[in-house]
């Protein structure tokens, strides 16, 4: 138990952390803007990771740098993520938009089981290799003791990826939409904002970072599997719920808390029970302070 | 016209990565291209966009207020008069199939209860649950550890089995008092979960993903049953088990506690105002409805001899929800319509093989598409006033 080993934990936590994020800002923009609980949001990740192995093997004969095949294929990643997102919505979220609670539930866990299936049969059930993609970094080796250039790079990229959307959702015209949609439908369509492209957009946006998730994290572990999406779906999911569902800042801060627990849990306790701490971590919370660290008290008018 | 080539054209190229690239396992081999697939995709795509098209007219037309086809049939299917046919034909179904025949319906018979009870939690109370598959794994568990252990019989677990499931509902009934709606499904999810975690790494006591198995099945005192036998004995008791939680949950949803419920599921804080112990109220309907797990459990452990942390996963708990959603919240009869549907059928289609998870998922999306509420709706019962007031004219 000494300062290297707590140094380890602690930036595997933050680096696992802000890929929760990464992910978690996904089902809270969504869940925000329309009250759904996205679950084909971790098979969009995964499908993320998939397209990148896809573009990496087809301009594999061509041999390009790594710096430059890593922003090509995260490129291409949220293209194809962006429409399999786009696509998703349009099938099974669009037309359930005023039916019950449960039926786009259970249209999206449909489409989760879908998408799962569809990467199972026509891939493989197989660990597929995930081209290495972060590049070398030789000017950040001081500190490889503590910080390896990989984490450094997932973890400024998520970094900069969470600036870039609160800057888009304070000052951009979409971002100001996808807000006070969040806030009042109605109104917003009485002002004449085209409310299926915000929709659109939202699911664009999360799947976008969804898909950068996907490539950092599968380079930084080397495979990639069709089931990935899954767990990392709850997780993520548990992260936006820690942090207050529907609020954007409570995603990125619930995945580091996420990230950070499991790893000292890990470190410290167990590591068996990895996916056990964080589904306690969230019902200690939840116990305490039930809409979440940063959600809005939802005030029920009677 | 064209927006259905546009659509064709869409799905052929976001379909591409997947469909007609096969990537390498290892990164010595090559990609290979499957072409042969992508004309394929593309008259799949124009034919459903077509498909698209058509049956949302038809649902447009639906909800105008047509009753359509569907609906009559099931209107008829309600009428209380077929009942006892439907009692005959399920007791008599056993003597006159085959072995594989009373196997499946066993199993579709383990979905009923499962969603009887998920109806209990879900549709009655409003709690949206999304781990019941702990209470089933619980149920399950206890028959295999406690006949592994302690060597105690079927007639003796079953209770148990109910007791355990019940107590473990209650206890995650406490945390999730206070939560609502979403916070509530993934708790629950996250118990689910939790519950699975532990059965899958103490594999001290639970054995871990080898599993436990060879579970007997349960014994007539008295007569010695063959394999066959012993497997229509248990369909048997499972068509009991039904019948008494039809029965229970009819008397239920009448009784104080199923229409404290029921109100708790329209309209929680005039519950409570109205001074409804919201406390006793939710425990109730999480461990009754977990009770009905535990039993489907102990059945299942004896109907496939085996179990392993990985009959309980996340996958059954949606299915089950699932089936309760797709009947209609609250209605029996339409759970036992639904599990008949999305449990039945997919056993009889299994030539589809390598297909068969693919079209299920699409059914699921499907269904919910062009049946949003379910397929059967509950009706709540209703003073007739016009009945009322003749009666007290007389």
């Amino acid at each position: 138990m000494n300062f290297d080993f707590f140094t380890d934990l602690f930036f595997s936590g933050i680096t696992k952390g802000s890929i929760y994020a990464l992910v978690a800002l996904g089902y809270t923009m969504v869940y925000g803007i329309i009250g759904l609980i996205n679950f084909a949001h971790g098979e969009i990740y995964m499908i993320g990771a998939f397209i990148a192995i896809s573009m990496c093997s087809i301009l594999a004969p061509l041999h390009i740098s790594v710096p430059i095949l890593l922003l090509i294929a995260i490129s291409i990643s949220i293209v194809f993520t962006a429409c399999y997102a786009f696509t998703v919505e349009k099938i099974a979220y669009e037309k359930l938009r005023n039916s019950s609670r449960l039926a786009p539930l259970i249209s999206a866990i449909g489409m989760s089981l879908l998408l799962r299936e569809y990467v199972l049969l026509f891939q493989t059930s197989n660990f597929i290799n995930f081209p290495e993609l972060l590049p070398e970094v030789s000017w950040l080796d001081f500190m490889s003791d503590y910080l390896l250039p990989s984490q450094f790079i997932i973890i400024a990229s998520a970094f900069t990826c969470m600036v870039a959307l609160i800057l888009f959702l304070k000052y951009t015209r979409s971002g100001i939409a996808m807000r006070a949609i969040a806030e009042d439908q109605v109104m917003t369509r009485l002002l004449g904002i085209n409310i299926n492209s915000t929709i659109s957009l939202t699911f664009i946006i999360g799947s976008a970072l969804a898909a950068v998730a996907a490539v950092l994290i599968s380079s930084y572990i080397g495979q990639a599997n069709y089931n990935m999406g899954f767990i990392i779906g709850i997780k993520a999911f548990t992260a936006a719920v820690l942090g207050g569902i529907g609020s954007v800042s409570g995603a990125m801060l619930g995945g580091i808390v996420l990230g950070l627990s499991e790893s000292f849990a890990t470190g410290y306790i167990s590591s068996d029970y990895e996916d056990i701490v964080a589904f306690t971590i969230l019902i200690l919370i939840l116990l305490f302070k039930p809409s979440g660290l940063l959600g809005k008290k939802e005030i029920e008018k009677v | 016209m064209k927006k259905h080539l546009i659509i064709t054209v869409w799905f052929c190229l976001l379909l591409f990565p997947f469909v007609v690239l096969k990537l390498p396992l290892h990164a010595t081999e090559v990609v290979t291209y499957r072409w042969f697939n992508l004309p394929l995709v593309a008259v799949i795509a124009f034919v459903a966009s077509f498909l698209w098209e058509i049956l949302f007219k038809y649902r447009q037309k639906a909800k105008k207020g047509h009753t359509d086809f569907i609906n009559k049939k099931l209107l008829y299917l309600q009428n209380k008069k077929l009942f006892p046919v439907y009692l005959l034909i399920a007791i008599i179904f056993p003597l006159i199939t085959s072995d594989y025949n009373v196997s499946i319906f066993t199993s579709t018979f383990v979905y009923i209860v499962l969603g009887l009870g998920l109806n209990i939690v879900v549709g009655l109370a409003g709690l949206l649950d999304l781990g019941y598959v702990a209470f089933y794994a619980v149920g399950a568990y206890s028959y295999a550890l406690l006949n592994l252990y302690f060597h105690l019989t079927f007639w003796q677990i079953f209770p148990i089995a109910g007791l355990l499931a019940f107590c473990l509902g209650v206890l995650l009934g406490f945390p999730v008092l206070r939560l609502k709606g979403d916070y509530l499904a993934i708790v629950t999810l996250g118990f689910g979960e939790i519950i699975r975690l532990i059965l899958y790494n103490w594999t001290d006591l639970t054995k871990g993903i080898q599993g436990i198995g060879s579970i007997p099945k349960p014994n007539l005192p008295g007569i010695h049953l063959t394999e066959g036998g012993s497997n229509v004995f248990l369909y048997y008791i499972l068509l009991a088990l039904i019948i008494i939680a039809l029965l229970c949950f009819h008397r239920l949803r009448n009784s104080r506690v199923g229409r404290a419920w029921e109100a708790f599921r329209e309209d929680e804080i005039a519950c409570i105002s109205m001074g409804i112990h919201r406390t006793k109220t939710k425990l109730a309907a999480f461990g009754i409805g977990a009770s009905w797990a535990g039993f489907a459990g102990i059945i299942f452990a004896s109907h496939t001899g085996y179990i392993n942390p990985a009959s309980f996963t996340f996958y059954e708990s949606s299915v089950i929800l699932t089936i309760v959603i797709l009947g209609g919240m609250g209605s029996p009869l339409g759970v036992i319509i639904a599990s008949a549907l999305l449990i039945l059928l997919p056993e009889y289609f299994r030539f589809l093989n390598d297909y068969r998870m693919l079209i299920f998922a699409m059914c699921m999306i499907g269904i919910m598409l062009f049946k949003p509420n379910g397929l059967l709706q509950i009706k709540r019962k209703q003073f007739d006033l016009d009945k009322l007031n003749n009666a007290t004219l007389e």
